[in-house]
């Protein structure tokens, strides 16, 4: 039996569709069976971080409502065995879907998948109670600033009220070179105020940018800083135990030798 | 940044995580500033039937303490400190 995490963050634009993606595929290459499931209905981005964009016919809703078997709704991942989608609607909305069928749906991709990770739209309506309804787990994805921080400890509450405890923090977008001279608040200032786990602090890497644009995500990329730190994310998440990486190290092989 | 900046300000880091806790203060205890301006009114006029107060030392606010309850971290509380002048006899 597998587990089902849900990827959210209350606020918008902080990261939760590429990591999402990242985390999604990182599991598939540590050998989990992984299934991604896109509940932004209306507004589904998780099939071009994916580049399976052209793949689609059958969708989330398609299933709700019986238009497909569920199998029929699994993208499979362009040379990925161990990874599959189910998308979004595009032409529907929110409340197409609710959080009754998402149990029922969750618990039938459980029992198929080492992982269900869930993607969840921005805000707290309809479509946050359906991401969060079959989950085992949560991710909160954050990025350091007071606004992001702010509705992640909205949903870190709102989260609790729901019974689903075991949540931990992805810190996203952090710039250890701002924060070093004191203009961004670190992941421990983040950890420290809103009293989680950390499961991972992903820095500011413009390879999200090229990745995303390709449609191919960047964990497969080690060399990459937020690559690499996706990477790590998937094998805690699994259970590993991995140091913090050195946010500082992008300074390079001479600076590290010569200690400067 | 300028060079009188690091004398007279706290980085903007910090600044953030300041303003951060205060606004997480009122989130987390479903209180705005506007719900905490009535309570502190119907507080005065209760008190004011036995007592007179001193209206500019008066410091009412929502803070943060540690819960007893294990892993809740800390829960808000009502915090109130008013001087007392003098106490109305007849009441």
């Amino acid at each position: 039996m597998g587990e089902v995490i849900v990827i959210t963050s209350g606020k918008g634009g902080v990261g939760k569709t590429t990591t999402t993606a990242n985390v999604g595929t990182g599991l598939s290459l540590l050998n989990k069976k992984v299934v991604l499931v896109d509940t932004d209905i209306g507004l589904r981005n998780l099939d071009v971080v994916l580049g399976l964009e052209n793949r689609i016919v059958y969708n989330l809703v398609d299933i709700v409502e019986g238009n497909c078997k569920l199998q029929q709704a699994m993208i499979k991942n362009k040379d990925n065995e161990n990874l599959y989608l189910i998308a979004a609607a595009q032409q529907k909305d929110k409340n197409s879907v609710n959080e009754d069928q998402m149990r029922k749906l969750t618990q039938e991709l459980k029992e198929q998948f080492d992982y269900v990770l869930i993607d969840c739209p921005a805000g707290i309506e309809q479509g946050f109670k359906n991401a969060i309804a079959g989950a085992d787990r949560a991710i909160v994805v954050t990025t350091p600033e007071v606004s992001a921080v702010r509705d992640a400890d909205r949903i870190i509450g709102l989260l609790e009220a729901n019974e689903l405890r075991d949540v931990q923090l992805i810190v996203n977008r952090l710039r250890p070179d701002m924060v070093k001279r004191g203009d961004m608040m670190s992941a421990d200032d983040v950890v420290d105020v809103l009293a989680v786990g950390l499961l991972g602090i992903v820095p500011d890497d413009e390879e999200v940018v090229v990745a995303t644009n390709r449609g191919e995500p960047l964990v497969v990329n080690a060399k990459s800083m937020a690559g690499h730190a996706y990477q790590n994310v998937c094998r805690r998440i699994c259970g590993e135990q991995v140091p913090f990486m050195d946010l500082d190290s992008k300074k390079g092989l001479f600076s590290k030798l010569f200690g400067k | 940044m300028k060079w009188s900046d690091l004398f007279q300000r706290k980085s903007s880091g910090d600044v953030a995580k300041d303003r951060l806790k205060m606004v997480l203060v009122s989130d987390r205890a479903s209180c705005s500033p506007e719900v905490m301006e009535r309570i502190k009114s119907d507080i005065l006029e209760v008190l004011s039937k036995y007592a007179e107060v001193d209206k500019d030392q008066l410091d009412i606010h929502i803070t943060q303490v540690d819960s007893d309850e294990k892993g809740r971290g800390t829960v808000p509380a009502l915090y109130a400190n008013i001087p007392i002048r003098n106490m109305h006899h007849n009441a």
